[in-house]
């Protein structure tokens, strides 16, 4: 093996965002433990020199670029062309970037495009001077895989969350070789960012704690009646307090699906576990839900779990939890409420 | 474009999420333990994007929808049972290995010559479905590879809404970070979408539907043509159920006030 390429697509003010931090973390990483490779990197966006310079500053001697305003949007037409371009200059034999929605959307293509073959979700790596080895979890996280390929290029989409961002400041003049792509035109137009159309937003990546929200929430409490409006209040005062991020079981935001009253800022993307996401806090509070197999799926890599439940002998008590609360937590997320 | 979308929709069959899932190495790689005997289900995603395509086909005339799936014959004929009910589709079935630990390009591979196959599709009317992750492999990258076999330059992943507007645009929603939609406009077909879990709920069963898909279920799954589907250049050291179990200390009988004093305490720490 010759080299590696880390490509990225550049943040709106031509920087690098915190996945792409991570990304130059493991490429660096991957570099030295494959017994010294170069490393390149290939930048696409609508700005491209603030982060040229950083990764010039971080010991990236040859950055490629296409820098336009087509390319300042995240849309696939537009982004596979242009990293494509970039992966036939470079001739690198591995190919590592984050897997934001961006890069998820365009890199399979992209890999596609230069024969290469593609392994995305890796969780880690493990490079030798003998080769790279890289981790992935099959089944939604019930196995995990080392695996190798020979084939050259290999793509890796790393998992966000999975590698420590890049903390370097230095930055260097950078010569990018930038290229210079004909406009063909797209048939797509991005239109721009939009929120859920729930009401709060409740879905923070970056948080340290996520509450878990089960369907019991949402059911006839001691009293004979569900309470929907004091269980919003607790939930939404909690994300506020604790600055956490929301995550929901299936049974809770498919009942939108059924009729039934739920809360309202709960959406499909809230879910977590099999058909949902796996995200990546450091803490979890699962309130109200039982901790079945394929809701704790979606919790592989939160290390700390609590749970706050009325029945003894559910899913969290089989060793899916740190700790296990049986109570009413209405009353339990009332008072802790108070007391942040 | 006028008489409707040539809607053909990817998916295939995963274990039921019920089932305690065990590798094993076996001749060509890594399976699943039992892998032939375990209940089986359609794919969440793809199940969502099957959903979604039918509503689209009742909205816009002229509009058929297709559902192409790769695994093994008898245990697509099994899974049938209860997909044929849902919403009406013509199958095509490709008899292979529908395991997750198999190559995506090979996969797509096998799907673009049955695409390829399907008669009287119009390429210029195609809008591909499929999800984008699954409940086996979970590359969320077998779609993409697909339409770029299939010559498709415009792709969405994630995506939770399409509503095709007065002038035949395809207004997508993608799911970004941060619990965000991208709102993009394509012009029309061909595409690609990879589909989130979208908005619909899953459609109750329906005998008639059910009677009338399997009148071209059966002379499908006859029809269908073996492919080999395999690891392909990925080479598999190890895989493994991870062995950390906690100890979950149960907490009962203690008052709401101590509970929550220890919560906000780990909160903190």
């Amino acid at each position: 093996m010759k080299s590696i390429l880390l490509l990225i697509h550049t943040a709106d003010d031509g920087g690098l965002g915190k996945a792409a931090l991570e990304s130059l973390t493991a490429a660096q990483q991957m570099a030295e433990g494959m017994g010294g490779l170069e490393l390149k990197a290939g930048l696409v966006g609508g700005a491209i020199q603030p982060a040229a310079e950083l990764l010039a500053g971080a010991g990236v001697k040859t950055i490629l670029g296409v820098e336009s305003d087509a390319c300042a949007v995240s849309r696939y037409s537009t982004d596979a062309r242009a990293f494509s371009e970039i992966v036939k200059a470079a001739g690198a034999d591995v190919v590592v970037a984050a897997g934001t929605s961006r890069m998820a959307r365009c890199m399979p293509g992209v890999a596609q495009r230069a024969q290469g073959a593609i392994d995305t979700h890796i969780s880690g790596i493990e490079p030798s001077p003998d080769g790279l080895k890289a981790r992935r979890w099959y089944y939604r996280q019930r196995m995990e895989a080392i695996l190798t390929r020979a084939q050259a290029p290999w793509f890796l989409l790393l998992s966000p969350g999975a590698f420590v961002p890049y903390s370097g400041t230095s930055t260097a003049q950078a010569e990018v070789q930038r290229l210079e792509l004909a406009e063909t035109g797209s048939r797509t137009s991005v239109i721009g960012v939009e929120e859920a159309a729930t009401g709060a937003q409740t879905i923070k990546p970056e948080a340290e704690v996520l509450l878990v929200a089960g369907a019991g929430w949402s059911k006839k409490q001691a009293d004979g009646q569900a309470h929907l409006d004091q269980a919003e209040t607790l939930i939404l005062g909690f994300l506020d307090k604790a600055k956490a991020s929301l995550g929901s079981t299936k049974s809770l935001v498919d009942q939108s699906g059924e009729g039934h009253a739920v809360l309202s800022f709960m959406s499909h993307m809230n879910q977590v576990g099999q058909t949902g996401s796996s995200p990546r806090h450091a803490k979890g509070l699962a309130t109200c839900c039982h901790g079945e197999e394929p809701h704790v799926v979606g919790w592989r890599f939160i290390n700390q779990r609590r749970a706050i439940n009325l029945d003894p002998s559910c899913g969290w008590a089989q060793g899916k939890a740190d700790v296990l609360y049986v109570a009413d937590a209405f009353a339990v997320m009332r008072r802790v409420n108070e007391l942040l | 474009m006028s008489g409707g979308f040539h809607i053909v929709v990817c998916g295939s069959l995963v274990p039921d999420p019920l089932q305690t899932l065990e590798p094993v190495q076996g001749p060509n790689g890594p399976g699943l333990k039992n892998e032939g005997m375990l209940p089986s289900v359609l794919d969440p995603w793809a199940g969502h994007s099957l959903f979604e395509a039918a509503n689209l086909a009742k909205q816009v005339p002229g509009s058929k929808v297709w559902l192409v799936s790769l695994g093994p014959k008898p245990k697509l004929q099994q899974l049938m049972m209860t997909v044929a009910q849902k919403v009406p589709f013509e199958l095509v079935v490709v008899d292979g290995n529908a395991g997750g630990f198999t190559e995506s390009m090979e996969v797509a591979a096998a799907l673009a010559g049955a695409i390829n196959a399907i008669q009287g599709l119009d390429p210029s009317r195609l809008l591909l479905f499929g999800g984008c992750a699954s409940a086996s492999r979970d590359a969320g990258a077998t779609m993409q590879i697909l339409g770029e076999m299939l010559g498709i330059d415009e792709m969405f992943l994630g995506v939770d809404e399409l509503k095709v507007q007065a002038d035949g645009g395809l207004h997508v929603l993608e799911r970004i970070e941060g619990g965000k939609y991208l709102a993009s406009v394509c012009a029309g077909p061909p595409a690609m979408l990879g589909w989130a879990t979208g908005n619909l709920p899953e459609p109750p069963n329906n005998p008639q539907v059910g009677m009338l898909n399997m009148r071209g279920i059966m002379p499908a799954l006859q029809r269908a043509q073996a492919v080999k589907v395999g690891a392909g250049t990925l080479q598999f050291d190890a895989v493994q159920v991870p062995t950390q179990r906690r100890e979950t200390r149960v907490v009962k009988d203690v008052p709401v006030e101590e509970i929550a004093q220890e919560i906000v305490e780990w909160l903190k720490g």
